[in-house]
């Protein structure tokens, strides 16, 4: 068996990647490395440089320093039609024209590429049979972005991207996006998608990269930036009536890993709940204050961007 | 692979067929390219239609004794009397356009009494006044009338004697001015609007972004919209020429082949200047101001309502370098005057610089994202 170089594991690659607009710097330095096979995901809020980033991939943007390979490709050598022909491509605000049928929409795009599946083929993958023949401006938004992603589906792609795929959509065509994206990994594609849903990422990404002000804050899988609270848990109280309660004091209680303040709310990122909560309780008592809520959830990749960057991901 | 098969996956063909059919589906597209230029032209045909002659109104300032030139001006077919009571109101009258030439006394004596003596008796020297404005041609053939008439009611005998023979000229009506251009002038409108709308319409909405995540090769994008162009040129003359040569009996007296191609050649112009300016405007808006920035001048200038030989000689050259006005005097000369590809040459070659180098400068500078 021939031995296995590291590029051939490589789908995309970015190093130093950096993009000014003006005064602002979108992208600063980026480093990123997707795998063949896995579905990765850029999660950080808006404006922090995943759009940018994602189109200098797809060679629809130009970086102003830094490389990037796409297959073991660079763009703009020539070769940009036989690279697109590997590619899919979903874009994050494409109207496509109100009056073509989803079928002559699908079958405009398979026209541009020498091989996939035929545009019915497409259909039945994205489950807008019943919609076949029905112009695009009668779709909803969740079959209009399921078609967005058939256009970037039709020549059978290696490599597919998706720039926010589910901005907008209710929770059930959420959940029929996600099971396309589940199908094209199992059907051994790559995929790049963009997020500022931690629960689309955890949902979806074998890896996530965290972005922040152009930047890789954080990277791994979902499991592995969790266990970097070294807190599984976290614990949220709201007190009744004024006065405050020590940071210190919290903190100090057993299993309680670090407190934070949000707004009302204390956030508590604890090892073991059921070790936590009751000395947590004894403290308030104590302090002869009311409880007004107590929560505890699973800690999230929210969790973990706040832990990094003191902002949540909607800010 | 058959035929069927290899259409199914040509770029080029999938684009232009949506293009075609994406027309169909826009009702006012297809009001303004088709029934709004029929409706033109029969309005303007209809309003401006050949008339049996009128005899032109002419008015007698008022006076007791006004009655013998009234009724030697009255004999005179092609002029009309119309009695004024008062000489404020035969001055408003001429002024209005309602009477074409007042017949008037110098002095203070009224005119009719003067010209009565003048007429009946023949012993005085004839002292008339006509009074018109000689910037307008049915006051002056007014004028000429008035004096002829009354000459001979005088008395004035005509030394050579010339007969009138009248022929009515087909081809010299105002339909047959202008429908050529009418064509012309949606020609325009249709190349330009249907390349620059859909290209700004699809950079607006990030279709044209989409497109190019593709391996679609862009001159096949550019290519279709020529292409769609010709199928619905096509049809869009022959719609008007059909109207024409049904409603007002116009019929093509050049080559029909110099006709084809001053149309093709033209649309193909049109389109290009239309891509040339989409080429970078990034909204509709922007768009919609350099369209008419373009066409405008070209409308007025390029005689599609009357002829551009009425601007001075200072502009001509301009006037003679637009493209409409090269496919208006060509469509004219092949539909009226029997023309051939010989005329229409220049105006061919000047068409076709145009085309080329507009398109040119579109691809250079076009704004793909």
């Amino acid at each position: 068996m021939k031995p296995t170089v590291a590029s051939d594991l490589t789908a995309l690659l970015c190093r130093g990647l950096t993009k000014r607009y003006g005064s602002v710097l979108a992208v600063d330095g980026l480093d990123l490395e997707v795998r063949r096979g896995e579905c990765f995901g850029l999660l950080g809020p808006n404006g922090a440089g995943k759009t940018t980033t994602i189109e200098i991939l797809e060679g629809l943007n130009r970086a102003d320093a830094g490389t990037v390979e796409v297959l073991g490709q660079t763009w703009r050598t020539g070769q940009d039609r036989a690279l697109r022909e590997r590619l899919g491509i979903q874009l994050q605000e494409t109207r496509f024209y109100d009056k073509y049928s989803v079928r002559e929409t699908i079958g405009l795009f398979r026209s541009f590429y020498r091989r996939g599946p035929t545009p019915d083929e497409v259909i039945r993958r994205v489950q807008l049979e019943e919609k076949r023949d029905a112009w695009v401006m009668k779709l909803s938004g969740g079959q209009k972005q399921r078609l967005s992603v058939a256009c970037a589906l039709v020549n059978d792609p290696e490599v597919l991207f998706l720039d926010e795929p589910t901005t907008g959509l209710d929770p059930q065509s959420r959940r029929q996006l996600w099971e396309l994206v589940d199908d094209f990994r199992s059907g051994g594609g790559t995929t790049l998608l963009t997020t500022h849903y931690m629960d689309e990422a955890e949902r979806l990404c074998d890896r996530v990269a965290i972005v922040d002000h152009g930047k890789v804050i954080a990277l791994g899988t979902p499991a592995e930036l969790i266990a970097t609270l070294d807190a599984d848990h976290v614990v949220a109280i709201s007190l009744d009536g004024d006065g405050d309660l020590e940071p210190a004091a919290l903190e100090a209680l057993p299993s309680v890993r670090r407190v934070r303040r949000e707004g009302p709310t204390w956030a508590l990122h604890v090892l073991a709940p059921h070790v936590a909560v009751p000395a947590l309780l004894v403290e308030i008592e104590r302090r002869g204050r009311g409880l007004a809520s107590l929560t505890t959830h699973h800690a999230t990749l929210e969790d973990v961007f706040v832990h990094l960057t003191g902002r949540t991901l909607r800010d | 692979m058959s035929i069927g098969h290899y259409l199914e996956h040509n770029g080029l063909w999938q684009l232009t067929r949506a293009r075609t059919r994406g027309f169909l589906r826009e009702p006012e597209a297809i009001f303004w390219v088709f029934v709004f230029p029929i409706l033109l032209a029969l309005a303007l045909g209809i309003a401006f239609r050949v008339q049996k002659p009128q005899p032109l109104p002419v008015g007698i300032a008022p006076g007791a004794h006004g009655d013998a030139i009234a009724r030697t001006l009255s004999a005179a077919p092609d002029l009309r009397v119309v009695s004024l009571p008062s000489a404020a109101e035969a001055e408003m009258a001429l002024r209005t356009g309602k009477i074409v030439a007042l017949i008037d006394s110098e002095d203070g004596e009224t005119t009719a009494s003067r010209a009565a003596r003048t007429v009946s008796d023949g012993d005085a020297v004839p002292s008339l006044r006509v009074v018109y404005d000689p910037t307008r041609q049915e006051n002056r053939l007014a004028q000429a009338l008035v004096v002829d008439a009354l000459q001979r009611g005088a008395g004035r005998v005509d030394p050579v004697h010339i007969e009138a023979v009248t022929r009515t000229q087909r081809g010299a009506r105002y339909i047959d001015f202008l429908l050529p251009g009418i064509i012309g002038m949606n020609l325009l409108g249709t190349g330009m609007w249907g390349i620059g709308f859909p290209i700004a319409t699809a950079r607006q909405q990030k279709l044209l972004k989409r497109y190019m995540a593709t391996p679609m090769r862009r001159s096949d994008y550019l290519l279709s919209f020529l292409f769609a162009r010709i199928v619905w040129l096509l049809l869009e003359v022959a719609a008007l020429y059909v109207f024409g040569w049904l409603v007002f009996g116009i019929k093509l007296t050049g080559s029909w082949a110099a006709y084809v191609v001053v149309v093709l050649l033209g649309a193909l112009s049109f389109s290009s200047l239309g891509l040339l300016v989409v080429s970078r405007a990034r909204t509709i808006e922007a768009v919609s101001g350099l369209m008419n920035v373009v066409m405008l001048p070209m409308w007025l200038l390029s005689g599609t309502f009357f002829s551009s030989a009425r601007f001075p000689q200072v502009v001509q050259p301009l006037v003679q370098a637009l493209p409409l006005t090269a496919v208006n005097s060509s469509l004219r000369a092949l539909t009226n005057e029997a023309a051939g590809f010989a005329a229409v040459t220049p105006s061919l070659l000047l068409l076709a610089g145009w085309g080329l180098v507009s398109f040119v400068v579109a691809l250079r500078i076009f704004r793909w994202e």
